[in-house]
């Protein structure tokens, strides 16, 4: 096998930028190009761009294409509209999470599924053999698009320069074919950020017409090329959790205070029904460590796998853990027993390096875009 | 970037600056601060502290990571840059400069400081 990094058909271009690159699953990608700060500010207060071209697509066509997805995912599938997308977990037999997913739905009976970059291979295996007892193609569409992100409040206006799409009409959580530049792409109002933004899946060869041209329209409100460091900072302050931080295989949707996007009342059964049964449960009865926020008080910096201690005890585990250039302090978020998880919980500090510094346990997220 | 020909450096990209009455200040190359990303935390050493050549004397945290910092020379810290403790990004904005970390009373140095085009050269940097 090779271990060349994968170019995503910006390479030339992030270069042309500055960036600096880093492998991200596999995948060579902007980390940042200038300041990630910078960028992270210009997408909370104006827009940012992001290639996010690693992301991996899936494409189930079919006349039992929803009915294979409702058996292969835990969420209900058939209420999605064609238009909309839905935020779902792919579960292993025993509940444990293999990924989390959006799924948009292209038409009457076409699903998009995007998975995570370092889980698209498994989640196409999985679902490939899930979907076997089914009327329905599932097919490799990773090589089939690029993905350019604009995001932050700048972004409608900068993309409606560039469309007759009805942006008006795109509810969060929904997608559409339609023309960006000239250049036909499938829109989407999703993203990962926290802030009111597209995401724009296009094929390969027109990656850099559409990059260009948004950058262009975008140059008198402050749009600039963001990479995925202040995408992660961007998705901390969000609350949003992260495939291989907040979510991983030795946990169920219901640990990861995600349970709502089990969906026992659809019909029929559904791979990790059983044990996510019982792991409701469980979570209902006899409370799990729970995903809480921590701001620091000082300046150190928690990172994921860092111990969360109380009274000299280790009581949670940082998942993940960054300097927040919107509050101006270092922020975490972390799995901490129930009895310590209340907002306001005094006492609860992070090992950093063997210094116990002081965090106050916040409810997340920890920051909500204005309306 | 460039690398200022009157001061020395070490593999660890600490720069350290000609001793004028036997002390010399260190910081970090642009080279270094480019590859932390935006610094965030500086813990630097306290006035008195010994300094040993080759060995940690404190930590940079940037967005993505923490890093240790090197002491390129061994020595008496006679001052640390309560600026960058207070605003640590100047690391970033002026690694040469208003950047600088800490002022030590050089006893012994190593004698594998490189110079400024030597660095460069390890850095694939131009100068």
């Amino acid at each position: 096998m090779s271990t060349a990094p994968r170019l995503t058909a910006l390479d030339a271009l992030h270069r042309s930028l500055g960036a600096t690159m880093t492998d991200f699953a596999g995948w060579d990608m902007p980390l940042r190009y200038a300041s990630e700060r910078d960028e992270h500010n210009a997408v909370r207060t104006k827009a940012g761009l992001f290639d996010l071209s690693h992301m991996g697509e899936i494409t189930l066509t079919g006349p039992e294409a929803v009915k294979a997805l409702d058996y292969a995912l835990v969420g209900n599938i058939s209420t999605v509209g064609v238009g909309r997308a839905r935020y779902t977990h792919i579960c292993q037999e025993d509940g444990g999470i293999v990924d989390d997913l959006i799924v948009y739905r292209l038409g009457e009976t076409e699903y998009m599924v995007v998975a995570n970059a370092s889980n698209a291979q498994v989640v196409l295996d999985a679902l490939t053999e899930r979907a076997a007892g089914f009327d329905t193609e599932v097919r490799d569409d990773r090589d089939a698009y690029a993905l350019i992100a604009v995001q932050g409040p700048e972004s409608p206006g900068i993309l409606a320069s560039l469309t007759d799409a009805d942006l008006d009409g795109l509810k969060y959580y929904a997608g559409l074919p339609g023309t960006v530049a000239g250049v036909p792409a499938l829109i989407a109002r999703t993203g990962y950020t926290g802030e009111d933004g597209f995401e724009l899946f296009v094929a390969p060869e027109h990656a850099v017409e559409l990059w260009q041209a948004l950058t262009k329209a975008g140059e008198g409100v402050g749009l600039v090329p963001a990479g995925l460091s202040c995408r992660d900072t961007l998705r901390l302050e969000a609350g949003m959790p992260l495939y291989g931080h907040e979510l991983t295989t030795s946990l169920t949707p219901f640990d990861a205070g995600l349970g709502r996007v089990v969906k026992f009342e659809k019909e029929g059964d559904f791979v990790g029904r059983a044990a996510l049964e019982a792991a409701a449960e469980r979570a209902a009865t006899n409370p799990p460590r729970k995903l809480v926020g921590l701001i620091a008080e000082g300046r150190r910096v928690p990172r994921a796998g860092f111990p969360v201690v109380a009274d000299g005890q280790v009581i949670g585990e940082v998942t993940s853990g960054a300097p927040s250039p919107t509050l101006g302090k270092p922020l975490a978020m972390a799995y901490v027993d129930a009895a310590h998880a209340a907002p306001g919980t005094s006492g609860v500090g992070v090992d950093i390096r063997g210094t116990h510094e002081p965090y106050e346990v916040v409810a997340l997220p920890f920051y909500k875009r204005q309306k | 970037m460039s690398n200022p020909q009157q001061l020395r450096f070490s593999k660890e990209h600490e720069w350290l600056s000609a001793a004028e009455d036997g002390v010399a200040t260190v910081g970090i190359t642009e080279f270094a601060a480019n590859a932390l990303g935006d610094v965030v935390y500086a813990q630097l050493p306290e006035v008195g502290d010994t300094v040993t050549a080759g060995e940690t004397c404190g930590e940079l945290e940037s967005t993505k990571s923490v890093s240790d910092l090197y002491s390129p020379v061994t020595g008496e810290v006679v001052e640390f840059n309560q600026d960058v403790v207070d605003d640590p990004a100047l690391v970033n904005t002026a690694p040469f400069e208003g950047g600088w970390l800490f002022k030590v009373r050089v006893s012994a140095e190593p004698d594998d400081l490189l110079s400024a085009d030597e660095y460069a050269a390890l850095t694939h940097s131009d100068n």
